[in-house]
This record gives C-alpha cells, structure tokens and sequence, in this order.
C-alpha cells in the first residue's frame, strides 16, 4: 500500500472519532436558529456563548462541576491510599497463604460491578447515606486491578535496597514512603489517571444513589439536564461541553501515561 | 543469667508479633473495603437470587428455591434483552476489531504525526458515555442530524434512527463500534509492537511482499492478541447499558424493545423494585462474563508459549 493511500485512511479514521467532539463544540457556539438548518453550517455564523450562560444559570452546572471534583479527587486519594499499602504487602512483607490470597484476589477481578449494585445500595440505605456524596465515594475505595498493577511495578524494585534500608533501621512504613512510593510514580500517575477517568464518568451507581442537585456530579446533572429542560440541542451540546473538556485536557497532557495502562490492564478506563 | 535470657526472648517474641502484624495492618483497609462493597455482595445477591419472595426492608423471604430464575427466564423483556445484548455483542465486537485491526496496522508503521493521530484515535475512550453518547443523539437526530444530512448527499432517505423501533438497535451498534475502537486499537497496537522485528527483516530478505507478510507472519503472531481483545470487548459489550440513557431517554429503545441484560437487571432492581428477579438476573449476567472470562484464560495459557 503506498504511503499517500495510507495517510489518506488514516486521516479519515482520526476524522471519525475526532468528528463528535468537533460537532459537539460548534453546535455549544451555535444559535437555536442555527442548530436547526438544512444544510447544516460547519461552522458558527456568529458564535455565542449564550448557551453556556443558560447551562450555568438555569441548571447547577457550577454545582455538579465541584461535585465531580470532590468526589473524583476523594476517590482517587483513597484508592491510592489503600493500593500503596496493600501493594505493598504483597510484593514485600512476607505471611503465610499470601499468593494464594493474592491469586484468590484476582479471581474476584472478573466480578462485574453491575451485579454489586443491588446489595451496595441496601447497604448504603442501611448506613444511612443515600443522596450523599459519600455514597459515591465509600464503596470505591478497594481496588483489586491498580493493586495488581502496582504490586508488579513494586516488585521489580530489587529486594537489596529493602534490606539495606531495614538494616539502617528505617521501618516498613518510612521505608514505603521515603523509597518505594517517589519511585513508583510513573505507575502511580498511571493508575490515579485511569481511576480518575472512571471516577468522573461514573453514571450507573450515580442514579442509584444520588437524587439532589447538591449532590449530583456532572454526568447524572447532564442527564437531568436533558429530561428537565426539554431537547435543546445548542444547549445540550454546551453542557455535554462542560463535562467532557476536563478529561480531554488530562488526556491531552497525559495520554502515555494513559496509553500504557490501558494496554497493559486490558481493562476498560 | 537466666532473667537476660528470659528477657531476650520475650523481647524476640515481641518483635515477631509486630513483624506478623505488620501484613495485617497494611493490608486492613485495602480488604476492609472489598469484603464490604465486593466479597459480601456478591455472596449476597446469590442468596437472594434464591430467596422466594424476598421484601427489600425486612429481609424477609418465604422459602429458598428457583422462582426467581423461572420468573427472568420467562420474562419477554429478559429474553429481549438477552437477545439485543448478543446481537450488539455479535454485531460491534467483531466490526470494531476488524477495522482496529486495519487502524493499527497503520499507526504501527513508521509514519509521521503519529502522536496527533494517537490522540485523535484515543480521545473517545476518556469521555463520559452520558456526554458524547448526546453528541450522538444530536447526530441521529432525524430531522436536523448529521448522519441524515450525510445519508442525504448520497441521496438516502433519513433515518427514523431513534424513533422507529427497527433502527434503534442498528442506531445503538453503531454508536457502539464507534466508541469501542479506541480501546480495540490501543491492544492490538501494544500486540503489534510486541511482533520481533527480526521476523520482518528476515522476511523482506527473502523478498516476500507486503501482503505475504502480514497473512504469514504478522496475523499468526497477533493471533493471542486478537483473541485476547475479542474476548475483552465481548465482556464489556455484553454489559451495554449507559449508551441507552442519553439515547433513548433512559428508556430501553423508542418502544420499549431494546432491553439489554444490564437495563433488565436496573430496571428490575431500581424501577420495579422486584429484587428477586434482579439479583436472578444479575448472576445470569456473572454466568455469562465468567464463562467468557475461563475461555479469555483458556486462550492465555494456550498462547503463552508461542
């Protein structure tokens, strides 16, 4: 195949999935005159941000914005928390049945989340935390795949530097701290990007137990955004524009780290 | 002399004790979280897949036994949904890895702007399916949407995409094929670069042409790779769900016939409140991924040593 067919294909491929996004933006800009013509125009005629001004004001997009991140950064900070620590432990304290527990582990990986809800939701009914945006952190704390990614990461950190650092007399938790997390960050950018990408797209268990406006994060506030305000298209695409530029510009700026997570879990982010 | 040693070793026990605990402490809140929003759930909902007449509030139940799975297996929406779910599955999986497959094939080569294209190919994975699955919605629309204006130009009629029942699943595959490529691409890619670059060289010594090469050399190589991707996006296409809120309003297609597993099981847990049923179908839904997921190992070990 010679190269000009195959820049041609793969231009009109990245043209494909770049396409939505483009689309997305130029009707956010567009007036509600505009949106609804035939042929459409590929570009605003005279752009406004009105649309953006009525998302703002007539629905708390402000609101679900700082949700999104409270509860993304709250679920990130846990998880990382209690995958360093158990990462840690399985790589290089030593106790009996450990692989076995860590093989066990694994096997519980293929677990999907959706059979969890029903059982999730009547206990956090019963602890008394519907509509709150701890319901939308506490379950998420545990996670079996960024264990399992930083375990690896860890173990190949030779033993010697562990050893030596226990003879110096440096406990397990300072040695964790002071050594292995600073050189464990590549990996550790990886899986809080991966997390945080999962955080803030969350939408199922989101409905589940979220009601309020206070309390929504940004999918589930576009969601009641399109059900209460009527299909609006300008307006629509200006709020869908709010919830997707944030992970688009984490992307952007991290999307090796990205990338090879990805490829490496095999799982979905 | 006795007291020193005596103490010697209670302090040697001592240490030991910290030294056994230490793997308990750093792995407490790690675990504390997964027997409780995973170990226990999923226990549980097994339990009450069987428990007859099971009240949500009091936990009461009249007997254990198999109505639930009688009432899901009997239920048209079920077996709509279990039919929808293995056409999306049969439908998308196979069209997104064969055009990945292709996408791939060229981003491997040496090519220039390969970072602009990798950001272009995998921007739709980081993006919320409520948001970009609007997007869509606006471009099905059928009176003012891209893809009728496009159908158009080639002198198509419009599409009723989201509002007659015959095109909402098609509406759906391809929205799904769309938004699976990203991932598709990025694992074959990984899969590709995985290829010793040895086998080329050695190749084009020999003078094969470019395509002998890759039905000879690069395919067989790839072969646990493809295998691997199909049966990762066959997992996660059989959970298709989300896409039908922005879609469709929350509504299981325009006419209420295109349940998916996943909608049956929110729909018969969070909208009817039949928790029996739900959690029925929710291990109906385990049976699936896991048999998925032993064939997904079956093909690993069977390709390790390749």
């Amino acid at each position: 195949m010679s190269r000009t067919i195959a820049y041609a294909i793969l231009a009109l491929g990245a043209l494909t999935m770049v396409f939505p996004f483009f689309w997305m933006i130029v009707s956010s800009l567009k007036t509600a005159a505009e949106v609804n013509t035939t042929p459409p125009t590929f570009l605003p005629e005279s752009p406004t941000f009105d649309n953006y001004v009525y998302a703002f004001e007539k629905a708390p997009f402000a609101r679900y914005f700082l949700n999104s991140v409270i509860v993304t950064a709250a679920c990130v900070a846990s998880t990382m928390f209690t995958t360093i620590l158990a990462a840690f432990a399985f790589s290089r304290l030593k106790f009996p049945g450990r692989d076995v527990l860590f093989a066990s582990l694994l096997a519980l990986m293929m677990i999907p989340f959706e059979m969890l809800i029903i059982t999730n939701y009547q206990t956090i009914v019963g602890w008394k935390l519907t509509d709150t945006r701890w319901a939308l952190i506490i379950p998420f704390t545990s996670s079996i795949f960024y264990t399992y990614i930083l375990r690896n990461f860890f173990l190949s950190i030779p033993d010697s530097l562990y050893y030596s650092a226990r003879v110096d007399g440096a406990s397990n938790w300072r040695y964790l701290w002071r050594v292995m997390v600073p050189m464990a960050k590549p990996a550790l950018a990886t899986i809080g990007l991966l997390n945080a990408i999962t955080c803030w797209n969350a939408f199922l268990w989101t409905v589940l137990v979220t009601n309020s406006p206070e309390n929504r994060t940004l999918p589930f506030g576009l969601y009641a955004f399109m059900t209460s305000s009527g299909i609006r298209y300008e307006r629509l695409m200006a709020a869908a524009t709010i919830v997707v530029i944030p992970m688009v510009i984490l992307f952007v700026c991290f999307r090796k780290n990205i990338v090879t997570g990805v490829s490496r879990g095999g799982l979905k982010g | 002399m006795k007291r020193l040693e005596k103490a010697a070793r209670r302090d040697r026990s001592k240490l030991s004790a910290r030294a056994a605990l230490a793997p308990a402490a750093f792995l407490a809140p790690f675990m504390t979280g997964l027997a409780i929003f995973t170990l226990y759930p999923f226990v549980n909902v097994i339990l009450i897949s069987f428990k007859e007449k099971y009240k949500m509030l009091t936990g009461e139940f009249s007997a254990f036994g198999t109505e639930n799975y009688q009432a899901v297996l009997g239920d048209p929406n079920f077996l709509n949904g279990l039919r929808n779910t293995g056409l999306y599955v049969l439908f998308v999986v196979p069209a997104a890895t064969v055009i990945a497959l292709f996408l791939a094939y060229l981003l491997n080569k040496e090519i220039k702007l390969k970072g602009l294209f990798q950001t272009c190919y995998f921007l739709p994975m980081v993006t919320s399916v409520t948001a970009i699955g609007l997007v869509w919605k606006w471009m099905f629309n059928y009176d003012y949407g891209l893809i009728n204006y496009l159908l158009s130009l080639f002198g198509a009629d419009a599409v009723n995409w989201l509002n007659n029942p015959a095109y909402n699943l098609p509406a759906l595959i391809i929205y799904g094929i769309w938004s699976m490529l990203p991932f598709t691409i990025i694992l074959l890619l990984a899969g590709f670069q995985n290829i010793n670059a040895q086998y080329y060289t050695a190749a084009r010594a020999d003078g094969a042409k470019p395509g002998k090469i890759f039905l000879r050399i690069t395919l067989p190589l790839l072969a646990p790779t493809i295998g691997l991707t199909l049966i990762i996006n066959m997992i996660s296409a059989s959970k298709v769900f989300s896409e039908l809120f922005p879609l469709f309003n929350g509504q299981p297609g325009s006419a209420y016939s295109l349940y998916t597993v996943v909608y049956y099981l929110y729909d018969a847990f969070y909208v009817q409140w039949k928790l029996g049923r739900a959690a029925a179908s929710a291990v109906i839904l385990f049976v699936i991924v896991l048999a998925l997921t032993l064939v997904q190992l079956f093909i690993q070990r069977k390709w390790k040593n390749y």
